[in-house]
């Protein structure tokens, strides 16, 4: 025993590192464990608050797009407003409202941290679970879908991008409704791809290629959020589904004012189905 | 002694806001992504006892990965360049060791001596770094690539840096 003591501590150099280098990795991978333990990710007060600083003094150079996306944003909000429509006629169907409920909630959050140059890319938002965010909440900006609540903390929220390995998107393209799940594999963070989608549906590509849309399968995403356009498509010899290329129509790069949704009806929904599957067991 | 720690505290914490506030925010395509804050272990004083150098490594690594989101990546990097860096020293020590408060800058052992050191350093933290984000063997070169690139930026960094600020020391 006295021996091991005597060779450890001759080698700690070694021991050490081999220490330091197991913490690393361990911290590595259990990272979404430890992201819970809010204090060491990058949604803490310290970091935050520093990177909140930071993006304070970028927004300026900003101003300019953001200005450009709001505005673009007023102008389709105000072609929804009531004086911009025409009543058809004097003898309207009346609809009760309560038909209707509201089933997606929107909370406006701006970014102050961002990445696109890593394989696992998180966006943190200046808002926590104080102004109600939770986890799995999707987030969109005007141009298209953003990614997916992965942490809260108080003041600050954590979202997994579109641009992070393990994010999966249920989507479908537009003109047909066909879909499949929609992923990005890493690299250039402008494409993101899409799989599954029968051979049989002919695709527009290029600049003009089909829209790729949010599916209505996906408990997080309300259905018809945009999502890119076509850019290439694979069709392997032999295979029933093709491999699509989708050009991203957010702008990761500048990112700043992005909207956190809350499916009120997401629970209901989630519980029912859990029950239904148990049933089935 | 005291002015030695107090110069690497402040070079610590100048380095985590400028990698954080500044480097990170140069966009310069995914094939350059510099990581300066590497300075900090290169320019740790030769006198630095090897645990220090481990755990002052594993702390800038930790700092850097709270800012960064990316829990451990950077301390796994860090932490096997600060084992690195007393072999590194050895190779290419002169003949007679190094002298007493002497530093590792371009001023006292000239730009051959330094570049190389400090290249070396860089590269073997920009290799782990970046093979430890992508986890798997696939894109190896694509990888690989990205880990020159982006040391080449980092090292032009850190030697732009060494003429601006220690550029007084021969003289006095």
């Amino acid at each position: 025993m006295r021996n091991l003591f005597l060779f450890v501590w001759k080698h700690n150099f070694f021991f050490l590192f081999f220490l330091l280098e197991t913490i690393s990795v361990y911290f590595l991978v259990s990272h979404n464990y430890f992201q819970r333990a809010t204090f060491i990710s990058s949604a803490n007060n310290v970091s935050g608050s520093i990177n909140e600083a930071s993006s304070n003094i970028t927004d300026y150079f900003n101003l300019r797009d953001a200005n450009k996306a709001l505005a673009a944003e007023n102008a389709r909000l105000h072609s929804y407003n009531k004086a911009a429509f025409d009543s058809y006629t004097k003898s309207s169907v009346f609809v009760n409202d309560t038909i209707y409920r509201q089933k997606y909630q929107y909370r406006s959050a701006k970014v102050v941290s961002n990445s696109v140059s890593n394989q696992k890319n998180y966006i943190t938002l200046n808002i926590g679970s104080k102004q109600g965010v939770k986890k799995n909440m999707a987030v969109i900006c005007p141009q298209g879908v953003v990614g997916i609540v992965e942490e809260v903390s108080d003041n600050f929220s954590a979202v997994m991008s579109m641009l992070h390995r393990d994010t999966k998107i249920s989507s479908k393209v537009k003109k047909d409704g066909s879909f499949g799940p929609l992923f990005w594999e890493g690299g250039d963070p402008r494409y993101v791809t899409l799989t599954d989608i029968p051979t049989h549906v002919k695709l527009v590509k290029g600049a003009k290629g089909d829209t790729i849309v949010t599916s209505a399968y996906s408990t997080i995403f309300p259905e018809g959020i945009m999502i890119g356009t076509v850019e290439e498509t694979v069709v392997k010899s032999g295979e029933y589904f093709q491999t699509i290329k989708v050009k991203l129509s957010t702008p990761f790069k500048s990112l700043n004012h992005v909207y956190v949704i809350e499916n009120i009806l997401k629970d209901e929904q989630e519980i029912l189905e859990n029950t239904v599957k148990k049933n089935d067991q | 002694m005291i002015s030695d720690i107090l110069k690497n505290i402040l070079r610590f914490v100048v380095l985590v806001l400028v990698q954080v506030l500044v480097v990170r925010n140069m966009d310069l395509g995914r094939y350059f992504v510099p990581f300066i804050y590497v300075m900090f272990i290169v320019m740790l004083p030769f006198e630095t006892p090897n645990w220090m150098l481990l755990l002052l490594s594993f702390f800038m690594g930790i700092v850097i990965d709270m800012f960064y989101g990316t829990l451990g990546m950077h301390a796994a990097a860090c932490v096997f360049v600060g084992f690195c860096r007393p072999g590194i020293l050895k190779l290419f020590s002169p003949r007679d060791g190094y002298e007493f408060g002497v530093q590792p800058t371009i001023q006292y052992l000239g730009v051959p001596w330094f570049l190389s050191y400090a290249a070396i350093l860089t590269v073997l933290h920009h290799l782990v770094l970046f093979y430890v984000e992508v986890f798997r063997l696939n894109d190896f070169f694509i990888t690989f690539l990205r880990v020159i690139c982006s040391s080449l930026v980092t090292l032009l960094l850190i030697v732009i840096s060494q003429f601006l600020f220690y550029r007084n020391k021969q003289q006095q």
